[in-house]
C-alpha cells in the first residue's frame, strides 16, 4: 500500500525541526567542535567513474577489496558522491545494496526505520547529519538469505577541509545471515575534516549479522558515528571495530537494543592509539528481551601522546539476561593516557548477571623475558605478546583484520616500547 | 668440548650476594643434577646461567661451548642452545601454548604437534600460556616448549614440584627422551637439573651432583649417593659424608 506522500513530508520536517533545534547540542561525551566549518554545499571534488589505483590501495587498507572478488556485494562513495553499488550474480535475490537516496525513493516503507534507532536531536552530530546528509548506504538481507561473501563499503574521504555526512541503514531480515565490512578512510593527501556516520541496524528474527568496522583517518579528522541496532527475538549481531591510524578525534558509543527473546550481541574493539590522538570509544548493550545475552570486549594500545578512553555500558531490564564487559588496557608510551570506565545497571531484573573486568597496565617485563627464554628476541617477544593481547577474546575477526593487526603488533614493537 | 663452564661465579639479587664463586662443568651428554635446601640459589643460579633479568654477575663467567656468554642477552643465549624450564613461570593470558608453540616449531625447525600428544598438552594448546595451569599442567608446557627448542643445554628447575605421581612420569619420560637417548653417541643434550625429592632420579640416569649451600657449591659426587645422605641425614649430614668430594 503506499504511503501519503503528505505523510512522509510531514515526519521529514519533524525530524528537521528537531534537528535545527540540536544544532548547538554537545555531545554528552568527547570533545566538543563546530561541526559547520567542514560542511560546504554544492559538489565536492569527486565524481570519478571507476577506482584509480591510488584509490584501489587505500581502499584495500580498510578492508575494501575493489578485485570483489571474495565479496557478495559493494558499495563505494568517494565525499558525497556514490561512485557505484553492484550485488554479485550469485546474490542477486539475496541482498540489496543501494545509495540511502536511492533506496528511499524506492521504498517508502523505508522511513519507518529512518532515526529509529538513533534520535536525530542526540547532538549537534546527529543534528548535523540529518541537515546536511549526502550519501550513506542501504542493505538489506533478504529473509532467510544466507550469504556466505562478505557485503563491503567504503566510504573515502579525499577532499581536504571537506566532510562526510552519511545516513546507513542495515536491514538484516528474518532468519538471513551475512557479514559487513565497512571501510572509512582518506587518501594520503589528506590532512583534516570530519566523519559523521549514522548508521542504524535492524535485525529480524533469527536473523545473523557481523558488522566489521575499520577506521583509517588522517591526523587531522574529526570522527562521529552515531550508532544504533535493535535486535528481534533470537537475532544476533556481532559489531568488530578496529582502529590503528592516527585521528585527531573519535568519539563513539554505538548501542545494542535487544528487545526479542533470546537476542545476544557482541561488541569487539580493537583500538591502536596513536599520535595525538584522542579516542573516546564506548559501547551500550541494553538486554530488554528474556534471555538475552551481551559481551563487549575491548583491547587498546596507547602510544605516543594518544588519550584513550574505553567505555561500556551494560543495562539489563531482564531478569534472564546475562552480560559481559571486559576492558583491557595496554599503555606503551610515557605520554599516552588510558581511562576505563565500565559501568552496569540493573533496572526492575534483580535475577540479571552482569558483571564486568578492566584492567590498564604496561606490557610485563617477565613476559617477554620469558619468550625470550625461547629465542625469540625482544622485538618478536614484544609483538607476539601485543599481537596475543589485541586478538585474545575477540573471536570472529575476519582474516585480512587479523593480518593487520599482526602488522600494528610488529610496527609498535619496531618502534621500541 | 665441554658445554657449560662456571667460573667463580658470583651473583647478587636486589643488592645480595645470592651466589658464591660457584664453578662447575658439564662435559657433553652429561646430565647434572643440583640439590638443595629451600632458599640456597639453586633456582637463582639456573636463571643467571640462562641470563634472566633481576640478577646481576658481580664476578666469574659462563662459557657456553667454550664461549663466554656471561653478557649475552637471555634470547642470543638461547639462540645459542641454552634452555630453560622455570619452576614458576609468568602466565601469558594474551599468547596461546600453540601461538608460542608454533613460532617456536618454525625457528628450531621441528613439528610441534607430535610433542603435544607425547606430553598431553593438546587440550591446552589454546589456552593462555600458564594461565591457571596447575602444577602437573605448568612442568608439562614447559617441557613442551623445550622438546621443540629442543636446546643443547637444559636447565631444569623442579620438575616434580607440585606434580602429581602420573605427570611425574610424563615429564620424566621427556627429559629422559631428550637427555639420554638409548645410545650414549647420541647424546646431543646435556642437562643440569635442579630436584628437591628426588623423584627424576628414577628417570634420569644422571652422571653428576651438586649440593648448594647459602649461594656456595659445597659437595660433587654420585647423585643417588648425594640424594640418599641427603634423605637419611638432611643436608648438614650431606656437608659430614666423607664419600662426597669436598669442593
Amino acid at each position: 500500500m503506499r504511503r501519503m506522500q503528505a505523510e512522509i513530508e510531514t515526519r521529514r520536517d519533524n525530524l528537521r525541526q528537531a534537528a535545527l533545534q540540536a544544532r548547538e547540542k554537545p555531545s554528552v561525551y568527547g570533545e566538543d567542535f563546530d561541526p559547520s566549518i567542514y560542511i560546504k554545499e554544492g559538489p565536492t571534488e569527486s565524481g570519478m567513474t571507476d577506482l584509480s589505483p591510488q584509490l584501489r590501495e587505500v581502499a584495500l587498507l580498510s578492508g575494501f577489496d575493489p578485485e570483489e572478488k571474495a565479496r557478495s556485494a559493494s558499495f563505494f562513495q568517494e565525499n558525497d558522491e556514490v561512485l557505484y553499488e553492484k550485488v554479485a550474480a550469485l546474490y542477486n535475490g539475496q541482498v540489496e545494496v543501494l545509495s540511502i537516496e536511492r533506496a528511499l525513493e524506492q521504498y517508502e516503507w523505508l522511513w519507518d526505520y529512518w532515526w529509529k534507532t538513533v534520535a536525530v536531536d542526540t547532538d549537534k552530530f546527529t543534528a548535523y547529519t540529518e541537515l546536511h546528509q549526502k550519501g550513506g548506504y542501504f542493505i538489506r538481507i533478504l529473509p532467510g538469505a544466507k550469504v556466505e561473501l562478505p557485503i563491503q563499503t567504503c566510504l573515502l574521504m579525499s577532499e581536504n577541509e571537506g566532510s562526510q555526512r552519511v545516513h546507513n541503514i542495515i536491514i538484516a531480515e528474518e532468519g538471513s545471515s551475512a557479514q559487513v565490512i565497512t571501510g572509512c578512510t582518506t587518501v594520503p593527501r589528506i590532512e583534516n575534516g570530519m566523519h559523521l556516520g549514522v548508521s542504524e541496524f535492524y535485525l529480524k528474527k533469527g536473523a545473523d549479522l557481523t558488522f566489521t568496522m575499520v577506521h583509517n583517518w588522517a591526523e587531522n579528522f574529526y570522527v562521529r558515528p552515531r550508532t544504533g541496532a535493535l535486535l528481534e527475538e533470537n537475532a544476533s549481531f556481532v559489531s568488530n571495530y578496529i582502529l590503528l591510524k592516527p585521528v585527531k578525534s573519535i568519539q563513539t558509543n554505538p548501542r545494542a537494543i535487544l528487545q526479542g527473546k533470546g537476542a545476544r550481541a557482541r561488541f569487539n574493539s580493537i583500538i591502536h592509539g596513536r599520535g595525538d590522538s584522542v579516542l573516546d570509544l564506548g559501547s551500550v548493550i541494553e538486554l530488554i528481551g528474556e534471555n538475552t545475552r551481551g559481551e563487549a570486549v575491548s583491547r587498546a594500545a596507547a602510544g605516543d601522546n594518544s588519550q584513550v578512553l574505553m567505555r561500556g555500558k551494560l543495562l539489563a531490564r531482564s531478569n534472564s539476561a546475562q552480560a559481559r564487559l571486559e576492558c583491557k588496557g595496554m599503555l606503551i608510551s610515557e605520554h599516552a593516557r588510558m581511562q576505563a570506565i565500565p559501568e552496569l545497571e540493573v533496572s526492575a531484573a534483580p535475577r540479571a548477571d552482569l558483571t564486568h573486568e578492566a584492567a590498564v597496565g604496561p606490557i610485563s617485563r617477565e613476559a617477554v623475558e620469558y619468550v625470550m627464554a625461547r629465542g625469540l628476541s625482544e622485538e618478536e617477544a614484544t609483538s607476539l605478546i601485543i599481537q596475543g593481547f589485541m586478538k585474545v577474546g575477540i573471536t570472529g575477526l575476519p582474516e585480512i583484520l587479523e593480518k593487520a593487526v599482526d602488522e600494528m603488533a610488529k610496527s609498535i614493537s619496531e618502534g621500541g616500547l | 668440548m665441554i658445554i657449560l663452564t662456571l667460573e667463580k661465579l658470583s651473583v647478587k639479587a636486589q643488592g645480595e650476594l645470592i651466589l658464591d664463586r660457584v664453578s662447575l662443568e658439564i662435559p657433553p651428554g652429561e646430565t647434572h643434577i643440583l640439590m638443595g635446601p629451600n632458599g640456597s640459589g639453586k633456582s637463582t643460579l639456573l636463571r643467571a646461567i640462562m641470563g634472566l633479568g633481576g640478577l646481576r654477575v658481580v664476578s666469574g663467567k659462563i662459557f657456553f661451548k667454550g664461549r663466554d656468554v656471561t653478557k649475552l642477552s637471555v634470547d642470543e643465549r638461547a639462540r645459542l642452545g641454552m634452555g630453560i624450564a622455570m619452576q614458576s613461570s609468568p602466565a601469558l593470558p594474551e599468547v596461546t601454548l600453540k601461538g608460542l608453540a608454533g613460532v617456536l616449531a618454525e625457528r628450531f625447525k621441528h613439528q610441534w604437534q607430535p610433542v603435544a600428544a607425547e606430553l598431553n598438552c593438546e587440550y591446552l594448546l589454546d589456552r593462555g600460556l600458564n594461565d591457571r595451569f596447575s602444577g602437573g599442567e605448568s612442568k608439562r608446557a614447559e617441557l613442551f616448549q623445550l622438546m621443540i627448542q629442543r636446546p643443547q643445554l637444559l636447565l631444569v628447575d623442579e620438575p616434580e614440584s607440585g606434580v602429581d605421581l602420573v605427570n611425574i612420569a610424563v615429564v620424566g619420560q621427556a627429559l629422559k627422551k631428550l637427555l639420554k637417548p638409548e645410545k650414549i653417541k647420541n647424546r646431543e643434550h646435556s642437562g643440569l637439573i635442579i630436584t628437591h625429592t628426588g623423584h627424576i632420579l628414577n628417570y634420569l640416569n644422571a652422571d653428576q651432583g651438586y649440593v648448594l649451600i647459602n649461594g656456595k657449591l659445597v659437595c660433587e659426587g654420585n647423585p643417588r649417593d648425594l640424594f640418599e645422605e641427603i634423605s637419611k641425614h638432611g643436608f648438614e649430614g650431606c656437608l659430614a659424608c666423607a664419600e662426597c668430594k669436598r669442593r
